[in-house]
């Protein structure tokens, strides 16, 4: 469709000049309008009034079938060629065209209204310092609009200033990329200052420079000049279109890209066309069918050419010929004929037909109560027809982490205060007792402000809270006081946390239901009820969480006037800080932590330190000056935080479990049985991702070594990845052996391939994302691919998007082997369009990454892979479709040029009354390939050693080496041929 | 409660069809099915070709050829294209019983009845009694559409006009005198032809509706005198007539001509002298072509057709010994069960 406007636009010589950057000033339409930049109107259509019939006719044609039945009837309708009357060839057509047409119609009109409501949204904009209510469609580039709460962002905007102190915004992104957890946006100090000041705002004429509109949604670059003084500008300062505004009472914002220019409608629309193996093999036979009917047509033009100059010359007493028309014309016009009688050896209708079949397959899958999900009212969604047949050929698995095998839930578990461990549940004897759903809940209904969510079995650690254990107390102090989430209070004692991790969120929540309710955050306080009684705690700083520090604390004071700083962090950065008089705490807590990482919970570990008020104050002075440093600020702060946090006291520490989804093991179980390889690719950090891997039984005890990449440097990884290599397989060869070979059409595309390397026994590889990066480079990506492949389970951490799909790509190039990914977020978009086949795991129906699984699939649980994968692969009857197809194609073929061409003089008079043929043949075909196909796909064996066979079937017939299936399709030819033989001869004898 | 309906709202219906589990059945093509299968297919073919064949050895065929090239034959005369309402004699003897019922063909052959261009030259319109399609025949019939002097033609198209014109008579010779044999020519068109497809103008007397229109160029008389003896076997409905419009499949063919049911010659023609007499006027030799007069008796099964049990018995013996083929493949190559 691009082409097509851009074709007519071409013509009529309005073709926009690329854009390299953008450059604008704020409040300054005219300038801006200098450059032509689009406004914030979007067009989704495709079509008007005018153009439908015309556009959606060469949309229509563009088709191969739809050409080909339009070129049959145009022959049909010279009379002189015609043997089959015009009619059975336009029915049909006529009918598929406009049941299309129909639909495109329809799906046009929602377009229509859905894009005119969005852009009569009403948006404050500030024009001439003064705030008008406007249309979206009418926003401009350059323009400041004022944004409330719970507002959609109307452009992609430069965050001006907030409602927020320093400045920051919430925004919720799930109608972006499907993420449901709040992410802050801040702006510049410079334009913070401006505050909502529609006097200061309206002179505001800083100049902001750019990249040009593009569809990478986590990065932006660009430079804003204001009074000569130039401030960079990235992601962190952007919002984007799509975005909800949340926990802001009020924000302003520049506009940087409008309507069809922003990152969101940049993202839509441009879907890659994917298609599948079936679908190549499908056209290079159409192409050699062609090629074999063109061939016939003309053995049999010359044919009659020979009779009529033999034959037909002669036989002029009861049939005179035409004035002029010799031999050659007759023959010429005869080809024509034949092309349309033996129309049937075309497999257009198979095209057709085909389709008809993977729609209904899609059907299917969105009709599958197996892969529906009641809990958030979530059915699967094939946003696909064409990829069915592929899904039981699936060898890879490529799957995001966070959100996909895990729900994305934390929930506190357990842990472990001075030294007790608490969580678990024991019986009389001192029994560990299994928790399952009807395991006796704590009751909460004490504490008024508890969530009811939450959900812990161990009474002990209540008891220890209420029995005042200082110990205890102090645990979830801290956790109330140590951290960044947002509380909500809409309505009085209905408290919502908003927290930018779930960890957090789950580890107050914690805090919440065991008496140290967080109530409410200012910059310079923090509010909690504790056992039912309000303390306010001054903050006096918060030293915050970065990957390098692996930490996060405050410094608060009581209202005591007792002065505590409150850390907590990974396990290894805490230890190294503590004091050492809590070394035999430390023992036993090491314990814990050892057996919660065993169980794949994520831990924390939590301390604390009193402080005096006298190098307080000094401390706070240093910070005051160091965060105002203009140089070396980073530097500086850290020493001091380094410099802080030191002689920590123990307190425990924190087991939060990642709830992994219901049926995952078992999922990766099947999976694994039937030889597909699966790899994580997560952004989370290593041990992380060996403890999911672990707890959802991709990495497992029984393994002969599981391999850890984390070199750092090109050659360490080398070395890492060839040793793995030499343990697991000590004969393999030292370089890879990479097979050139050709396939696709004509076998006109070059193709490598590396084989599979046997391995005895089972290995894990864990690489990290700096090795990966240099394992992705040319010259290591092929001893990565081999190591990796190897290997039953790999995991790649801390994985960049651009990276999952480098990884994805790597694996389809060299193993030709069909790959599936499957993710949820914004990040796992690039890896999902990478794969052949792409699965959204979605949250909400409807909603989320509404412009990122274009095609594809999505549902709502990982496990429902398992009923996709074996449930409706379309593989197995799609095969047997074609098969039957040119069972059926012989048995026309025979009839029609080998017995009754020769006797009929060469002429095309056809077999029977062929427009009764035509239609009753379309008919029965689609019924006959639906029927093999809902036969295939509705076998009741176990789905899951189907898809196996499956697989198994379709390699041997890709031409695996073994022959697995005892082939009786030479017997059905045979009788094929006989029946042929018979059947013109059971034409009964006139009697 | 309007929540919870609304939690529900996209659940699938819960339908045997929505949920895959219509009843199926599929065959699976295991070695223990296939090989007993293509035994017992091959032994079925092979007992209907045998049937098939017995069947036909016992349909007594004769066969006469009358085109006249040779020079012995009685109807050389008549061969030459000068030579008008020639009529030949053709004597043969039947040296046993010929069992009834016996039917009377004509046979031609090096003729294109099949040929696209002859075939679509018809008009069915006209044919099934369209007064329209009579003043204005359609352009497929052309160049059999309308005269020189662009009268119309009914019936148009060179099928039409190109009808079998041969008639015969056939006596019996006993002691010399020739004993005329009863001849019946009803019901031997498709009985679709006769009833629906073709149909005479509801005008009487028939010979109205054919005002203003020509008789085909080769006829001798028009359509609504095709049977002077039988008013009402004239017209379209003329059963020689529809005989000749059903074409043929392929260029050596026969056509139904009489049957002989009647009186003394129902249980078939005895042994004896016959004369046959020819009324020549059907021109062939132009296009090498030939003419018989074909004799024959029918079975269950229809006319003399032995190729048809053949095929049946080839294609039964291919199916025993492809299951021959693939019985001692399976035992040489026996692949192991999957799990």
């Amino acid at each position: 469709m691009g082409s097509v406007t851009s074709f007519f636009g071409g013509l009529c010589g309005k073709e926009v000049k690329i854009e390299e950057e953008r450059l604008f000033r704020a409040n300054d339409r005219p300038y801006n309008l200098s450059y032509q930049y689009a406004n914030n109107a979007i067009r989704t259509s495709k079509y008007n009034v005018f153009t439908f019939l015309p556009l959606n006719l060469f949309e229509q044609f563009r088709r191969l079938a739809n050409a080909y039945f339009m070129f049959l009837m145009v022959l049909q309708l010279i009379p002189q060629i015609s043997s089959l009357s015009w009619f059975t060839t336009a029915v049909p057509l006529i009918l598929v065209l406009s049941i299309t047409a129909v639909k495109d119609a329809s799906d046009d009109i929602n377009r229509h209204t859905s894009d005119k409501q969005v852009n009569n949204r009403m948006v404050n904009i500030l024009i001439d310092g003064e705030l008008k209510k406007e249309k979206w469609m009418n926003v401009q580039v350059g323009d400041i609009i004022k944004l409330e709460n719970n507002q959609f962002v109307t452009a992609d905007l430069m965050l001006l200033s907030s409602s927020e102190p320093l400045n920051l915004v919430y925004v919720e992104t799930a109608e972006l990329d499907g993420e449901t957890n709040l992410k802050v946006k801040q702006a510049l100090t410079v334009t913070g200052d401006l505050g909502d000041s529609t006097d200061l705002l309206g002179h505001f004429n800083g100049e902001v420079r750019c990249e040009p509109p593009n569809n990478r949604l986590d990065k932006f670059k660009g430079t804003l000049s204001l009074d000569g003084q130039t401030y960079s500008l990235d992601n962190d300062k952007v919002l984007l279109r799509g975005c909800t505004l949340r926990n802001t009472e009020w924000c302003f914002g520049l506009v940087i890209f409008g309507g069809p220019d922003t990152k969101l409608m940049q993202n839509s629309g441009k879907t890659t066309f994917k298609r599948t193996s079936i679908d190549h093999l499908m056209n290079v036979l159409v192409l050699c069918i062609f090629g074999f009917l063109a061939s016939m047509c003309t053995i049999l033009a010359i044919g009659s050419a020979i009779w009529e100059v033999r034959e037909g010359s002669v036989f002029t007493v009861f049939l005179p010929r035409d004035q002029g028309v010799g031999a050659g014309l007759t023959s010429f016009l005869s080809f024509w004929s034949y092309v349309i009688i033996l129309n049937t050896v075309v497999p257009i209708s198979l095209y057709v037909s085909v389709e008809i079949i993977r729609l209904g397959n899609s059907f299917y899958i969105d009709w599958d109560r197996k892969m529906y999900y009641p809990k958030n009212d979530t059915p699967a969604h094939a946003r696909t027809t064409t990829l069915n047949e592929e899904l039981g050929q699936i060898k890879y698995i490529f799957s995001d982490k966070t959100g996909t095998l895990t729900q994305n839930i934390m929930a506190f578990n357990k842990c472990s205060i001075n030294g007790k461990a608490y969580g678990e549940l024991f019986d009389f004897s001192g029994q560990r007792v299994e928790i399952t759903e009807k395991t006796e809940r704590l009751d909460f209904s004490w504490n008024q402000l508890a969530d009811p969510k939450f959900i812990f079995h161990d009474h002990s650690l209540l008891e220890t809270v209420k029995e005042a254990n200082p110990e205890a107390q102090d645990f979830f102090r801290l956790l109330a006081l140590c951290h960044t989430v947002m509380p909500e209070e809409k309505k009085e004692g209905e408290l919502y946390y908003q927290a930018q991790s779930p960890d957090e969120g789950a580890l107050v929540t914690a805090a919440r239901n065991f008496g140290f309710v967080f109530r409410s955050r200012t910059p310079e306080s923090i509010t909690l009820v504790e056992m039912g009684k309000q303390v306010t705690y001054e903050l006096l700083a918060v030293l915050d969480f970065n990957n390098v520090r692996k930490r996060m604390s405050v410094i608060v004071r009581s209202p005591e006037g007792k002065l505590t700083l409150y850390c907590k962090g990974a396990d290894t950065i805490i230890y190294e800080r503590l004091h050492p008089s809590c070394n035999k705490l430390k023992e036993v807590t090491t314990a814990h932590l050892n057996e919660y990482a065993g169980d794949g919970l994520r831990t924390l570990v939590l301390a604390y330190k009193d402080l005096d008020e006298e190098y307080m104050d000094k401390w706070r002075k240093r910070h005051h000056e160091a965060s105002t440093a203009m140089d070396g600020r980073e530097e500086m702060l850290d020493e001091l935080y380094e410099e802080i946090e030191k002689d920590l006291q123990l307190l425990g520490a924190t087991a939060v479990e990642d709830k992994l989804q219901d049926g995952v093991p078992q999922t990766i179980e099947q999976l694994a049985k039937a030889d597909i390889k699966i790899w994580v690719l997560t952004g989370d950090k290593q041990e992380t991702a060996e403890n999911i891997g672990y707890s959802c039984n991709m990495l497992r005890e029984e393994m002969k070594e599981i391999f850890v990449v984390t070199a750092n440097t090109p050659e360490g990884v080398k070395e890492e990845l060839v040793n793995a290599r030499r343990k697991m397989c000590p004969e393999s060869a030292d370089e890879p052996s990479v097979i050139s070979s050709r396939a696709g059409l004509f076998w006109l595309q070059k193709i490598e391939r590396v084989e599979d390397e046997k391995v005895e026994g089972e290995y894990g590889l864990v690489i990290n994302g700096h090795s990966l990066a240099f394992a992705l480079e040319k010259d290591l990506h092929l001893e990565l691919l081999r190591t990796a492949c190897m290997c039953q389970t790999v995991i790649c951490c801390r994985v960049t998007p651009l990276q999952k799909a480098q990884v994805v790509q790597l694996v389809k190039k060299y193993k030709q082997a069909i790959t599936l990914a499957i993710g949820d977020g914004a990040n796992d978009v690039s890896m999902i369009k990478a794969a052949h086949i792409g699965v959204g795991s979605v949250v909400r129906y409807g909603h989320a990454g509404r412009s990122l699984f274009r095609d594809g699939y999505s549902f709502a649980q990982f496990r429902y892979l398992q009923a996709l994968r074996a449930g409706h692969a379309l593989s197995y009857p799609m095969c047997k479709s074609y098969e039957y197809f040119f069972y059926k194609l012989h048995f026309h073929l025979v009839v029609q040029f080998l017995v009754t061409r020769f006797f009929c003089g060469f002429s095309h008079s056809p077999v029977g009354a062929a427009n009764v043929d035509t239609v009753r043949d379309d008919g029965k075909d689609i019924a006959d390939y639906q029927s093999f196909a809902a036969v295939g796909a509705d076998l009741p064996a176990d789905r899951h050693e189907r898809g196996r066979i499956l697989r198994q079937v379709h390699n041997h017939r890709a031409g695996g080496k073994k022959r697995r299936q005892f082939d009786f399709r030479l017997g059905t030819e045979v009788i094929t041929v006989g029946c042929t033989c018979v059947r013109p001869s059971v034409i009964p004898q006139r009697p | 409660m309007v929540k919870e309906e609304k939690e529900i709202a996209n659940r699938p219906d819960n339908t045997a069809f929505t949920q895959q589990r219509l009843p199926a059945w599929q065959p699976m093509l295991s070695a223990g099915i296939v090989i007993p299968g293509f035994v017992l297919i091959g032994l079925a073919f092979i007992g209907i070709g045998v049937a098939l064949f017995v069947t036909s050895r016992s349909i007594t065929v004769l066969e006469i050829d009358y085109t006249g090239i040779e020079k012995d034959s009685p109807c050389y005369k008549c061969s030459d294209s000068d030579a008008k309402n020639c009529v030949c004699n053709l004597v043969f003897s039947i040296d046993s019983l010929f069992e009834g019922p016996v039917f009377f063909y004509y046979g031609l052959s090096n003729y294109f009845q099949n040929y696209r261009k002859y075939a679509a030259s018809r008009d069915d319109e006209q044919l099934s009694g369209d007064l329209d399609a009579f003043t204005a025949p359609s352009d497929s019939c052309s160049p059999y559409n309308y005269n020189s002097n662009d009268k119309p033609i009914v019936p148009c198209g060179a099928i039409a006009n190109s009808m079998f014109n041969d008639t015969f008579v056939l006596y019996r010779v006993v002691n010399g005198a020739k004993q005329l044999v009863p001849l019946d020519g009803k019901g031997i068109a498709w009985w679709t032809d006769y009833n629906v497809k073709f149909r005479n103008p509801s005008v009487t007397p028939l010979k109205n509706a054919f005002n203003n229109t020509v008789k085909p160029i080769f006829w001798p008389k028009p359509a609504y005198q095709l049977d002077t003896s039988d008013p009402a076997n004239n017209g379209f409905i003329n059963q020689d007539f529809l005989v000749w419009m059903r074409r043929a499949a392929l260029p050596d063919f026969r056509k139904l001509y009489r049957r002989i049911t009647d009186g003394d010659y129902a249980k078939g023609l005895p042994a004896g002298n016959y004369s046959l007499t020819i009324a020549y006027n059907y021109p062939v030799v132009s296009f090498d072509g030939r003419k018989k007069v074909v004799f024959s008796n029918v079975s269950w099964m229809g006319g003399k057709n032995e190729f048809l049990g053949i095929a049946y018995l080839v294609v039964g013996s291919l199916c025993v010994l492809m299951s021959m083929v693939m019985l001692i493949v399976y035992a040489k190559f026996k692949f192991p069960e999957e799990d």
